[in-house]
């Protein structure tokens, strides 16, 4: 979808601004690094996987997920995965977040409702360790060959879709060439909606005239895209040139 | 005017204290399991693993070499792997092409070998304006490159993850990897710097 997050080429954010190198934190304070645990520990429970993770973030109303924060995202992204996924209630959430404004220290399954007991491990340290150690291939074996090969020339199709994709806004409807066949890897479109099943996923190279137009900075810019986003290249359908 | 992402809003700060008390009253998160996920990332997977690895294909033709054919393989010789470095690939600058790299739908980033990104990296600044302006944005950082020479972009749409192999800078003859490796900054491997010469080392 085409939401707050899809953020190559829009303009008027100004300066970057970036804190110099050797003076920045790894977190900037103690809740973003508690944030980032639990996006990762509630990761871990196994009741979503990455691309429903970027989507939780990508569906928040774009002006929220312009204001916010990095890990502001995060954390709404984690609480919307939580309840969708009926780990917890909005009631519940909100009686902790009334607790917390009162410095009440919690007690024991106070306000909490049991979690079902669905098939599910609670990861402990050195669960967590090995998980981050072992990391997950996205790759896959694909049943059918690649459909393109280097050097063709593609378009990465529009697409208009309320749904997760990695075809990013700005390059839909121009023409690149395909650089490497990178192999089967799984689809983000369908893992967001459950399915995993696996694409060829090619690195394309566009160039920034096709991209910009005659005037911009002269540069290339490479996209990893999946097989269903592009489609062969013909002149008539090239609406960015 | 762009947001800093050092912002404390209280309201964020208690969000995030309530949905951790919930969490641990339910049974879903263990205290001792998200100390152990901050411990990994904040002190032991972070750039200096990647400027050691780019130190020592500067330094040994054979594993530049291994590093550019398969970087997942040749990081994993160094003890890194894990976490979004399963598809790793090295873009090796060289006098002609100069490698930038961004995540404009996220944050996607390297993290075997570079930690977590810098908050810049995740910002809407440089998410928007990497792919339409690169040498705008490099010059931000004072990096100037040549007219003649190639700026590659390259974003980080899928699970691939990219490492900029910097050039080694002139005057380096003979130094060690582990004295080599003071020259890479973590900028220099996303993209947004060259690597240091010996005369900009602060000790």
């Amino acid at each position: 979808m085409r939401g707050g997050h899809d953020l190559g080429g829009r303009q008027g954010f100004g300066p970057i601004r970036p804190e110099p190198e050797s003076a920045e934190p790894v977190f900037h304070s103690e809740w973003e690094r508690r944030v980032f645990a639990m996006t990762l520990a509630t990761g871990m429970l196994g009741q979503w996987n990455i691309d429903q993770s970027r989507h939780a973030r990508e569906r928040q109303h774009p002006a929220d997920y312009l204001a916010q924060t990095y890990y502001e995202n995060w954390l709404a992204g984690t609480e919307k995965l939580l309840l969708e996924a009926g780990l917890l209630s909005a009631e519940e959430l909100e009686q902790a977040m009334a607790r917390a404004g009162e410095h009440q220290a919690s007690r024991d399954g106070q306000g909490a409702r049991a979690v079902s007991k669905r098939e599910m491990r609670i990861p402990g340290p050195d669960d967590a360790r090995k998980i981050l150690r072992s990391g997950g291939p996205a790759s896959r074996e694909s049943s059918s060959p690649p459909r393109f090969a280097p050097g063709e020339q593609v378009l990465l199709r529009r697409k208009l879709t309320s749904g997760h994709t990695r075809a990013p806004a700005y390059a839909q409807g121009c023409s690149g060439w395909i650089r490497a066949c990178l192999g089967g890897h799984v689809f983000p479109d369908a893992n967001s909606a459950g399915e995993a099943i696996a694409h060829h996923l090619y690195s394309v190279c566009f160039d920034s005239h096709a991209l910009w137009g005659a005037d911009a900075e002269s540069f290339t810019v490479l996209i990893d895209l999946w097989e269903p986003y592009l489609e062969a290249f013909d002149a008539e359908s090239d609406r960015c040139g | 005017m762009s947001r800093n992402h050092i912002h404390l809003p209280s309201e964020t700060e208690l969000r995030a204290k309530a949905l951790e008390s919930l969490l641990v009253e339910k049974g879903l998160v263990k205290p001792a399991t998200l100390d152990a996920i901050i411990e990994t990332y904040q002190n032991q997977v972070g750039p200096r693993n990647g400027a050691h690895l780019v130190a020592l294909a500067w330094a040994d033709a054979d594993f530049r070499q291994r590093l550019l054919a398969d970087a997942s393989a040749a990081a994993a010789e160094i003890g890194c792997f894990g976490r979004q470095g399963e598809h790793l690939q090295a873009l090796e600058n060289t006098p002609v092409a100069h490698n930038l790299v961004v995540c404009t739908l996220c944050s996607c980033y390297p993290w075997t070998v570079l930690g977590l990104p810098p908050a810049w990296y995740k910002s809407a600044p440089y998410r928007s304006r990497a792919v339409s302006e690169p040498r705008a944005v490099l010059a931000e950082f004072g990096t100037e490159v040549s007219e003649e020479v190639e700026i590659r972009v390259w974003d980080s749409t899928s699970e691939m993850r990219y490492l900029v192999l910097p050039m080694r800078p002139p005057g380096t003859d003979g130094w060690s990897a582990e004295q080599l490796s003071r020259l890479v900054t973590r900028n220099a491997m996303i993209g947004v710097e060259q690597a240091l010469l010996p005369g900009q080392l602060t000790s």
